[in-house]
């Protein structure tokens, strides 16, 4: 086990480096000058110049290049074009509230969506089979910042059972899970959606294997069945899913913080979006890529407590 | 039973799609006011008298702006996973085809991409582009090659070692044709049924972009954007976020319908589910 722990660790190295110069070539390989469109109308020749020395975009791209690598290595991810603070601190201050929001998301998907398929897949082409593949497909077509609105109007200005500002004091836990509730269902709903759907197909395959018929002939009651040795041998495909979904999670949190006013990574991304700071724009990519070569790695790490074989191929 | 109601659900989306590809294509002459004409007199107008769908904050009628909206939606959105079909389905073929260490270092590319969140990669492509329509389809699209690379690639690689492959080169046949003219017949179906499902996407990246303020400049209605306006004014008229919501939810549960039941359809190891 230790061994493939060291093993999978290593191997993300690599990813993370193939990510750091994705976002280093996303960000170069876009035309046009970026120290043009960042001074926009007010751009004289001098000016440019010297927004040009300050960003480093004079540089030769290999000397761009290896700086760029060194510092994200490092932990050094620039200084902010508009505020002059790090960015790191900027990110640090904020980014409780997103793991707090994409984790409550993905428990709420967890819960919802793992009993909804497996419930679907134990009544195969009935009525709650039927429902649960509708309502999956309505889930998984809702653009975050609908249901956003949608459940806000419902729950917050309706019935006015959930608050509708949500920034919440990190000090507080009552306070802060009672303010993250309403914005993780509308995270959580599309990533049930998915659960739902892949649960199903899973435990319908591992259902139907040799093996819970020779359990079912031994007398293994059905509840053991269907929730130890059918979902153990589900949980690679959900597990998957899980960890490919902690991406797009992360990328809906953006339009969840807006429609909640929530403070985050995502009101970030947009802050530096309006005021055109490119080095902000660039720190909030790595730190994205971080945190998803880190799930990746999670989610293999994961594969290998679920399926012995994995540990040992 | 199950088969018709499957069956039906892909027609239900099937309706769904054309409506929203009626509307865009008539909007000119069914839509019932100029979407861009304003009027004091009229603001915030609810459902219901003149304006069916209600009128915004500078008194624009909704429904005349939503049809035109879904011009823009389904432009977008088209254009985009056009550009991504051909782009992303070409890397395929040729990595699978060629094979080796250039399959691959391409594949990885792809994986690498793959793992980006497509709104993310989408918003600061924008930003760094510009939002106008066409960079709206390039930063759409790049978020949706890699998808189309890999399941472009791996009926490739199986299909390289058949008969008729052989057979081909045997009679002298250039790469080009066997990849474009043989080979690509055979993987078609498959990457056409991931394109409806990723352009169920697409309008969804669309919308959201939109709503975060990168969609083309006003007054031009775009159905994200007409969120992000009617969320202003959430509080004294709900309707202004929600008809076009629910315009956006309905065009992507219509495709996210006909690409479901495309695929169930094609998938061999459904069919006899």
């Amino acid at each position: 086990m230790l061994f493939f722990l060291a093993r999978r660790l290593l191997a993300a190295v690599p990813t993370l480096l193939a990510v750091l110069t994705l976002v280093f070539v996303i960000v170069r390989i876009v035309p046009g000058d970026p120290a043009l469109v960042i001074l926009g109308d007010q751009a004289t020749p001098d000016a440019a110049a010297a927004l040009r020395a300050k960003l480093g975009t004079d540089r030769p791209l290999w000397d761009q290049y290896a700086g760029f690598m060194g510092r994200a290595l490092t932990g050094d991810i620039g200084t902010s074009m508009v505020t002059g603070r790090p960015i790191a601190a900027e990110i640090a201050a904020v980014l409780p509230h997103t793991l707090d929001l994409t984790l409550a998301a993905m428990v709420f998907g967890i819960l919802l969506g793992l009993p909804a398929g497996i419930w679907a897949a134990l009544h195969r082409n009935r009525a709650i089979d039927v429902a649960a593949r509708l309502l999956s497909l309505l889930g998984l077509s809702f653009p975050v910042f609908v249901s956003g609105i949608f459940l806000l109007l419902a729950f917050a200005l309706h019935w006015r059972i959930f608050p509708v500002i949500g920034s919440a004091d990190l000090a507080d836990p009552l306070d802060r899970l009672h303010k993250l509730l309403l914005p993780a269902m509308t995270l959580g709903l599309v990533m049930a959606a998915y659960i739902t759907r892949v649960t199903r197909s899973a435990m319908l395959q591992s259902l139907g294997e040799d093996f819970i018929r020779t359990a079912r002939a031994k007398g293994v009651p059905h509840r053991r069945i269907v929730w130890v040795h059918g979902l153990r041998n589900a949980s690679l495909p959900i597990v998957t899913v899980v960890g490919l979904y902690v991406g797009i999670l992360l990328g809906n949190s953006v339009l969840t913080e807006i429609v909640f006013n929530r403070p985050g990574l995502g009101k970030l991304i947009v802050g530096a979006l309006n005021q055109r700071d490119y080095t902000m724009l660039q720190g909030l990519m790595v730190i994205y890529c971080v945190l998803i070569v880190a799930v990746n790695t999670a989610t293999d790490l994961l594969y290998g407590v679920l399926d012995p074989r994995v540990r040992a191929a | 039973m199950r088969a018709d109601g499957a069956a039906s659900l892909t027609w239900i989306g099937g309706l769904l799609c054309l409506a929203v590809l009626l509307a865009a294509l008539l909007a000119p002459w069914i839509a019932p006011f100029d979407p861009a004409e304003q009027s004091i007199l009229d603001r915030l107008q609810p459902p219901g008298g003149d304006h069916w769908l209600g009128t915004d904050q500078f008194g624009r009628d909704i429904l005349s702006r939503l049809l035109w909206g879904a011009r823009i939606s389904l432009t977008v959105s088209l254009g985009a996973i056009g550009l991504a079909m051909v782009v992303g389905g070409t890397i395929g073929l040729v990595s699978g085809y060629i094979g080796g260490r250039l399959d691959l270092f391409t594949m990885q590319v792809m994986d690498v991409l793959l793992s980006f969140p497509s709104l993310i990669l989408g918003l600061i492509v924008v930003a760094l582009l510009g939002p106008d329509l066409v960079n709206l389809v390039i930063a759409i699209a790049l978020t949706a090659i890699a998808p189309f690379a890999r399941i472009a690639r791996a009926p490739t690689l199986s299909l390289k070692e058949r008969a008729f492959v052989e057979a081909g080169r045997a009679l002298g046949y250039s790469h080009a044709r066997i990849l474009f003219g043989h080979i690509l017949p055979n993987i078609l179906p498959e990457v056409l049924v991931m394109a409806t499902l990723w352009l169920a996407t697409a309008v969804r990246v669309e919308a959201s972009l939109a709503f975060v303020g990168l969609g083309p400049k006003p007054p031009t209605p775009t159905w994200g954007g007409m969120t992000r306006d009617g969320f202003e004014t959430i509080l004294d008229a709900p309707w202004l976020a929600v008809f076009p919501g629910l315009a956006i939810l309905l065009l992507v549960l219509g495709l996210n319908m006909v690409g479901d039941g495309l695929r169930d359809a094609t998938d061999p190891k459904l069919r006899h589910e």
